[in-house]
């Protein structure tokens, strides 16, 4: 209990990671309370009001170029977008860190060879890998979780092999196989929770990734199919227009990203900050 | 040393394997095969089997994998589906201009981001350590195709200063003569690569700046920047070769985003336009390239480090 209040102590102190987590929790209110406050429609097109300059009457931030109110649509989009990105950051986390806990716990050969492999993986650039899937099947987003997860594993499970192999030799990992207690109840009650630290801090850096990834594929073209959107699709749609002075439509899902992505990272460090102290405080 | 460098060859030569192995897989997890994707889900049963002989696609797949692999070793990486040329000449006319691009925004970023990182070590804590901070948290969570559109926004309208457009010659002396299109191409490639890298350095100096041979060279009554220059920044330079050996995938996968955005004629440029058509046999050839390149850049990045920090061979 202590451990966890000095963790908690040591992050609020840490004013960049409390101003990402309030922007996180003020992004996330906006996605899901703000339509109940600003009801849009986001499905059907309205071209007699496309393209309208932000301060137009019941459009405040303006409309897209098929006349969606771009306020609206913001919401919206940011719903998709944190959706996907956590839930691809935790699927990378979880798929990593059960592989690198195996990995590490059994050493010799089988991590040799599962190391190789991450090698292998991690040496195509992500985006080639996420492009090449994304050209055989239509994106939607579940398959765009599944895909993101299924490229972003690798560092979670290089960070967990190395804590669990320094973890696997302490005593009383030892003194549990001595008493009888197999494989599996060593790597899910002694090596997992013990990389805890590790893992969370990392799993807020794959979430601010994943937003990445998923704007990066929207930019390709590779992307949620409308009327659904997310602010990488938004922020990729308006590019064609954005030269011909058409400005609202990139900045404000340009902002957002740059916001949502930055939050991550501030409270990633605050929390890597927050373990480190703790660690430096426990008894050798 | 030796034997350090036979095992490490060994290990990227196994890792190599292995992407081929997934690069075959990726080839045959595609939905109705290649046939279906090439043909158009009009093609009738016969067509597909007809394609599907040709190109030897109804043979079993470790006897396909073996041949694959034989193409391979030949310098063969297939026929390019809609531009019916082979992968290898695509590859041979692209890469150079690619090389052109991330060389320079690598240069660009290590000559940026030394000097960075080691000015908010010096001032740690400080207004400038702070700022500095905050801006490469920024320019890591912008993503490249936005800084980029941002860049042409302000530096070919607004100001127009440089073109908009990357050199769309042929040859290598057409970029260079219009090397001024290619200022902002590499100036969002590297932007990232600044954050990462001068984020990276900055620990690296505070850790160095701890060690007993610092003060040992304070107490002998070296000046400060004496001890920064010849002692530690020496030090905190090695791992930015691991470090840049590291980042080569995000380099290349940042040039598909830089590359179409402005639409300069590379690799990534050649992978993004195969992937709009499904022209697989150059997706998968552009990957392994690339793949290859990443496996014998961290190996190369690894014996360089071995040579300037001799303690790493002996560790192992």
């Amino acid at each position: 209990m202590i451990a966890r209040e000095q963790i908690a102590r040591s992050f609020v102190r840490n004013r960049l990671a409390v101003a990402g987590l309030v922007v996180l929790l003020l992004l996330a209110a906006f996605s899901w309370l703000g339509p109940l406050l600003w009801p849009t429609d986001q499905v059907h097109t309205d071209l007699a009001a496309a393209t309208l300059p932000p301060g137009s009457p019941g459009h405040p931030l303006g409309t897209t170029d098929l006349g969606y109110d771009l306020l609206g649509r913001l919401m919206v989009g940011g719903r998709s977008s944190l959706e996907v990105g956590v839930a691809a950051g935790l699927l990378a986390t979880l798929v990593g860190t059960a592989y690198g806990a195996v990995s590490g716990y059994f050493g010799g050969w089988v991590d040799a060879v599962m190391m190789r492999v991450t090698d292998a993986v991690l040496a195509i650039p992500a985006l080639f890998l996420l492009i090449v899937v994304a050209a055989m099947v239509t994106p939607s987003k579940p398959l765009l979780v599944l895909v993101i997860g299924a490229v972003a594993w690798l560092s979670p499970a290089r960070l967990v092999r190395g804590e669990a192999l320094s973890l696997r030799s302490r005593e009383y990992v030892q003194a549990m196989r001595v008493m009888g207690g197999g494989s599996v109840r060593a790597v899910l009650r002694h090596i997992v929770p013990n990389t805890i630290g590790t893992v969370a801090v990392n799993a807020t850096f794959q979430i601010a990734d994943a937003i990445l990834y998923v704007a990066y594929l929207s930019f390709l073209g590779l992307s949620v199919p409308p009327p659904a959107t997310d602010w990488g699709t938004m922020l990729s749609g308006g590019l064609t227009y954005a030269q011909d002075g058409y400005w609202w439509l990139i900045v404000p899902p340009g902002v957002a990203i740059v916001l949502v992505v930055g939050a991550f990272n501030f409270i990633g460090d605050g929390l890597r900050d927050a373990f480190e102290v703790r660690l430096q405080r426990r008894p050798a | 040393m030796t034997r350090f460098l036979i095992r490490r060859t060994l290990q990227a030569l196994v890792v190599l394997l292995l992407v081929t192995v997934i690069v075959f897989a990726l080839l045959h997890a595609l939905p109705g095969g290649p046939a279906r994707a090439i043909l158009g889900p009009r093609a009738s049963l016969p067509q597909i089997e007809q394609f599907n002989h040709d190109q030897g696609f109804d043979q079993p797949l470790p006897v396909q994998y073996l041949s694959y692999l034989w193409h391979l070793l030949g310098g063969d990486l297939g026929q390019s589906y809609r531009l019916n040329q082979p992968v290898l000449d695509l590859l041979a006319q692209r890469i150079p201009k690619t090389l052109v691009l991330t060389c320079s925004a690598t240069l660009l970023a290590v000559a940026v981001a030394v000097p960075l990182g080691v000015l908010q070590a010096v001032r740690r804590g400080r207004f400038t350590d702070h700022l500095l901070t905050g801006l490469s948290f920024l320019a890591y969570a912008t993503p490249a195709f936005f800084l980029g559109l941002v860049l042409i926004i302000l530096f070919a309208q607004t100001w127009p200063l440089l073109p908009a457009e990357a050199p769309q010659s042929a040859g290598l002396g057409g970029v260079f003569a219009g090397f001024g299109g290619l200022l902002l191409p590499i100036c969002t490639l590297a932007a990232g690569m600044i954050a990462a890298f001068s984020r990276y350095l900055r620990s690296s100096v505070l850790d160095n700046l701890t060690e007993d041979y610092v003060r040992t060279a304070r107490s002998k009554g070296q000046s400060e920047r004496r001890v920064l220059v010849r002692h530690v920044l020496r030090n905190a330079l090695i791992p930015v070769v691991t470090l840049l050996g590291m980042y080569l995938p995000a380099l290349f996968g940042g040039t598909v985003v830089v590359e179409s955005l402005f639409n300069y004629p590379g690799t990534g440029l050649l992978f993004w336009s195969a992937a709009q058509s499904s022209d697989f046999p150059v997706l998968l050839g552009v990957t392994l390239v690339v793949a290859a390149a990443t496996v014998l850049g961290s190996l190369l990045a690894d014996l360089v480090y071995a040579l300037l920090d001799p303690r790493i061979r002996t560790v192992r």
